[in-house]
């Protein structure tokens, strides 16, 4: 590849430029043809959304064009200062911000309204490329990874005040950076392993997961020390405690339910149990052990998280993920008239500006968070099958451009791209087709929207800016 | 630069993960675009149609399990304009009996409001009409018929406690999401206190609609439907017997009927009168009668027993006397003179002439202005406060006891609070310190700046018949599938006087009533030969007009059933209208008939409102 110090338009990568602006081109043609009206046909016409949207697709020009004139060096040295600015607006957002659906997550700043969260989220990649790429920082000790996991979490509990949870949740995907940084696999698995205890315990009563969780402990305890007695031992330990729980309760006349007289009764155990695993060193049992209450605990916290921290709407989108609960009018109705949207566009779509599901209001947010739908149903299962492939392609390049830096702080820049554009598309594109609770997150590059649209772009273009200097990196 | 070559290989992990979220995404796409044909079925010709299932509203029975208000079915065309194809307007607007212009007015809003979502085009259509149409219901696509109840009522009474319902304002749209446009809501009284447990759940059907208008099935074999749930009966605790009874005596009078239940706060009747018929307000006819009856000088609509704020006249004495047994500035064997009236510093309140001097319980029965202004004066001028304004305060935090100057918290809405001076008022309207206890003096015989609503007079008539404490009166005593109705109106409130106290005050309301002829009690007419009542007249003044007839009673004396307030504007003294009306009243509920219907006649013949006596 032919490269020249001095003409940077040489070593640029094209081919990702390329795919952006067909990625935006294409939404443009969806949001004209899902907020199209016959009396306002101009493209250009600045009262439509798509007037609107074309000329913040024109200004990102401007945006893409400035990023690449800085030297990468600006975007090293300035991550800490951007990222203290984007703590101090969202800071700010919640004194004197718009509140608009519920969440005070805009600032007008001369008419115009910016949503601090989007620019938060490039901040943060660029602190944690910055912080990943220190030469003393590793993942594999715990105080960096608590640090690291700090420069996350912060933004994400400003965001969260607001309350916008869905911006808040999109944090999550830097974990596939942390991942990739040198996360233990180990840290992964049990927090998807947490996961699925959440959904299961949404699902079922907890008393029952409660003792699936012991069985599935003491089953673990034997196969991996072998020790039957041992295991027989604890199991008559823990139930001879509970036992003398219950009864004791009960001739007390006390109300106890099954599940307290389980969690008291592990506790008791513990107590009884401490000096035997301490003496005979069972480091394994002890971990499994300890594992075991986290797991309980965390059982019941998800109840009280859920009942107590979640808003209404958002429970119940969670319920109709999981079927316990069926709304077609209420919640459901998005998801429902999303799907039928979809749905009714078969193999070939019914053709561009012809879909009558998304016309006028049937799906709500259609321009925004539902702009798939339009996808869906004008352009068929090609359309949306197309749709999908080419942002698979475009993730799968920015991981390979991601992968090819030599410097550290692109790679991990890079990887913080392709984890927050993965995020938004998978999420988006799962919650219209109701595989995923509705968050409302946009589709990177597709929907409606200043803010995301420009934030995206700069996500992007500071990577591609770096990527073209990634000889001559020395950070 | 350090390494972490070691993790490249995870490079596959993670774009295999989102890779296979993909592939998954994918396949859901071809089972829904590709697959499955019902979505393309139920979107192409755009015709899902939500049903919704309006439940009955919940019954209301009175407390002997009379049923009171039940529902009766009638139908809503509804319009979906989007769906609307070109229709001959004419034979439409013969087929429903609707002038044609209503029609394309009303089609032209519904286009206004949303092309999509359904809009009522015609309200409460008769069954019969409803018959013709559904026959050729095919004509016409894009509309059809949604069942609806309205409420009907069995008896035609009690029209302000019971309330009425009406559509939904965009107001109450916006903010509770339960409803939508066209839904039905209680408006005012218990239909609107107790809207949640009455109105149910609404359910939603959703069908297949073929481009002929005829339905083709469920949507998904029903698994998008919701059951509607059915509201809860509930049953009021008003007397359907005694509440006619007092609309019929209180008929061509202005004024109020309160009577409790003394033991449970329950309201027995509620009687604002003139009243209106619950019935003019259902459906279609409210657009008639609604007008008029706002217009109405007498305001019919404005239910004066929970919102109009009369003086209490002389019956505020027993509250007096009692405030100041407590407060031990009045004992019993306390004497003051009355020489036809109070003198002290050129202030002059007037009494009628009676023997003198009198101890309390003979003040009260004789309602001697003298005694009552001297007892006003013990409790302002108290020794054991520095100034009148502690002893002020202390006066008017009893009478909050009392239940007076805040709204009692019944359970109906639009409850006012009364009137209770404070010493800012005074203040404001001499100066600070320019006033003391005989520039009050008017209140000392309850006329002035006092204002008590009819329910807080018979919550007063409860609290003494209970020697001490009052539950908050309500309307409501039992909801269908409930354990207990509100758990505030089971709680005893205490005034914080002593019930030895309370044994005085009823003394002198007995003898009000049953003191031997030729005594001087005021409301002998009030007597009922085999039930002992206590009660107290007042007389309030008014200033636009002739004096209010005021009485408060209860019955009978040892064993209170029955607490009760009367009154009676511009009806002159307690005992010509208030008094007389409580004793028939109480007659009615304790025995069930009435004996003297001489003095049922006599009420029954008056009439206040066309300014002439029928007698």
């Amino acid at each position: 590849m032919e490269r020249s110090r001095n003409n940077i338009l040489g070593r640029i990568d094209w081919l990702t430029v390329l795919m952006y602006l067909l990625l935006v081109t294409f939404g443009l043609i969806n949001i004209y043809s899902s907020a199209y009206n016959e009396a306002h046909p101009r493209l250009f016409d600045f009262s439509m959304r798509y007037g609107k949207q074309f000329y913040w697709i024109l200004l990102t020009l401007v945006i893409a064009t400035v990023i690449l004139a800085l030297h990468p060096r600006f975007y090293y040295f300035f991550a800490w200062p951007l990222y203290l600015l984007s703590l101090l607006l969202l800071v700010m957002v919640l004194v004197i911000g718009a509140t608009i659906h519920g969440s005070t997550s805009w600032i007008s700043v001369a008419g115009v309204h910016i949503q601090p969260s989007e620019f938060a989220k490039v901040a943060t990649a660029l602190v944690l490329a910055r912080y990943l790429s220190e030469y003393n920082v590793t993942l594999e000790h715990f105080r960096d990874l608590v640090k690291a996991s700090l420069i996350i979490i912060a933004p994400a509990a400003l965001i969260m005040l607001q309350p916008d949870m869905g911006s808040a949740f999109v944090f999550i995907a830097f974990i596939l950076v942390l991942y990739r940084e040198g996360l233990r696999a180990e840290v992964l698995l049990i927090g998807f392993l947490f996961i699925v205890l959440f959904i299961i315990t949404l699902i079922v009563d907890k008393t029952i997961v409660l003792g699936i969780l012991l069985g599935l402990a003491l089953l673990i305890h034997l196969l991996v020390e072998k020790k039957p007695l041992l295991t027989v031992k604890g199991a008559v330990i823990l139930v001879a405690t509970g036992g003398i729980l219950w009864l004791g309760m009960t001739l007390l006349h006390k109300g106890i339910s099954l599940y307290t007289v389980i969690f008291l009764s592990l506790l008791a155990g513990t107590v009884i149990l401490l000096p035997f695993i301490y003496r005979l060193k069972l480091v394994r049992t002890a971990i499994l052990y300890g594992v075991l209450i986290l797991a309980m605990l965390f059982t019941f916290s998800v109840n009280y998280v859920f009942n107590n921290i979640l808003e209404p709407h958002q429970r119940t989108r969670i319920n109709i993920v999981l079927g316990i609960e069926s709304d077609p009018y209420g919640s459901g109705y998005n998801v429902n008239q999303s799907k039928i949207a979809i749905g009714s566009g078969g193999f070939t779509g019914k053709g561009f500006l012809r879909g009558t599901q998304t016309k006028f209001n049937f799906v709500p947010e259609q321009s925004t968070d539902f702009i798939f739908c339009t996808v869906g149903e004008e352009w068929g299962f090609l359309g949306t099958f197309g749709v999908i492939a080419f942002y698979i392609l475009f993730l799968m390049r920015i991981l390979y451009l991601a992968e090819r830096q030599r410097s550290a702080f692109s790679r991990v820049y890079g990887y913080s791209v392709f984890s927050l554009f993965s995020f938004h598309v998978l999420v988006n594109i799962g919650m219209t087709i109701g595989l995923f609770p509705v968050i409302g997150i946009p589709l990177p590059f597709f929907s409606y929207g200043g803010s995301s649209l420009w934030a995206f772009t700069i996500l992007l273009f500071i990577f591609i800016r770096l990527d073209a200097d990634r000889l001559e990196m020395t950070f | 630069m350090k390494d972490t070559s070691q993790y490249a290989g995870r490079r596959y992990v993670v774009a295999g993960l989102v890779i296979l979220i993909a592939l998954i995404y994918i396949v859901r796409l071809l089972t829904i675009q590709v697959l499955d044909k019902s979505y393309r079925l139920s979107a192409s010709n755009n015709v899902l149609r939500h049903i919704t299932q309006y439940p009955a509203r919940g019954l209301i029975y009175d407390r002997n399990h009379t049923l009171i208000v039940s529902n009766e079915a009638a139908y809503d065309l509804m319009v979906i304009p989007s769906q609307v194809e070109s229709f001959d307007t004419a034979e439409f607007s013969a087929l429903l009996e609707v002038p044609e212009k209503d029609i394309r007015e009303g089609l032209r809003k519904a286009t206004v409001y949303s092309r999509l979502k359904a809009s009522i085009l015609v309200k409460q259509i008769p069954a019969v009409t409803y018959a013709r149409l559904s026959e050729k219901m095919y004509k016409y696509p894009g509309f059809y018929v949604q069942p609806r109840t309205l409420r009907y009522y069995n008896r035609h009474l009690a029209a302000h406690m019971l309330g009425y319902v009406g559509e939904v304002t965009e107001k109450t749209i916006q903010k509770d999401p339960y409803y939508k446009m066209g839904d039905y809501i209680g408006i005012s009284g218990i239909e609107r206190s107790y809207e949640k447990e009455l109105r149910g759940r609404k359910g939603v059907k959703i069908y297949l609609v073929d481009v002929h208008n005829r339905i083709k099935g469920s949507y998904r074999h029903g698994r998008y439907d919701t059951a509607a749930v059915v509201g809860a009966n509930l049953t009021a605790s008003f007397d359907a017997g005694l509440q006619a009874y007092g609309e019929y005596l209180m008929n061509n009078k202005v004024g109020s009927i309160v009577a409790l239940e003394p033991a449970t706060g329950e309201v027995l009747c509620m009687v604002s009168s003139p009243g209106y018929d619950p019935e003019l307000l259902v459906g279609r006819n409210r657009r008639t009668y609604f007008p008029a009856l706002v217009q109405d000088t007498l305001k019919p609509l404005f239910n004066r027993a929970i919102m109009a704020s009369y003086p209490p006249g002389s019956t505020f004495k027993v509250v007096n006397a009692l405030i100041g047994l407590q407060e031990k500035v009045l004992y019993p064997s306390y004497k003051y003179e009355c020489h036809a009236g109070y003198y002290a510093a050129g202030v002059h309140v007037g009494c009628h002439i009676h023997r003198s001097p009198l101890n309390l319980v003979e003040a009260i029965q004789i309602s001697c202005n003298a005694y009552f202004c001297n007892v006003f004066r013990n409790i302002l001028d108290d020794p054991k406060f520095p100034t009148i304004y502690q002893s002020f305060e202390n006066w008017k935090h009893h009478l909050e006891m009392f239940g007076f100057g805040h709204p009692l918290g019944i359970d109906l809405p639009n409850e006012l609070s009364g009137y209770l001076p404070d010493t800012s008022y005074y203040d404001r309207y001499y100066h600070k310190n320019g006033w003391s206890s005989l520039t009050l003096i008017s209140m000392a015989i309850g006329q002035g700046e006092l204002g008590f609503t009819p329910l807080q007079m018979a919550n007063l008539a409860a609290t003494v018949a209970n020697r001490g404490y009052y539950l908050t009166p309500h309307v409501v005593k039992e909801i269908e599938g409930r354990d207990s109705i509100n758990r505030r109106f089971r709680e005893e409130h205490l005034v914080g006087i002593d019930r030895k106290y309370f044994d005085i005050a009823v003394e002198g309301m007995d003898r009000v009533v049953n003191g031997e002829p030729g005594s001087g009690s005021t409301a002998r007419i009030a007597h009922i030969p085999d039930i002992r009542v206590c009660g107290k007249t007042g007389t309030a003044q008014n200033p636009h007009g002739k004096d209010h007839s005021i009485f408060m009673a209860f019955a009978p004396k040892d064993t209170p059933r029955i607490a009760i307030s009367v009154y009676v504007e511009n009806g002159g003294f307690g005992a010509t209208y208030a008094a007389p009306i409580a004793s028939l009243m109480i007659e009615k509920y304790l025995k069930g008939k009435i004996t003297r219907t001489w003095l049922e006649d006599y009420i029954r013949k008056t009439d206040l409102i066309h300014g002439e006596k029928q007698k």
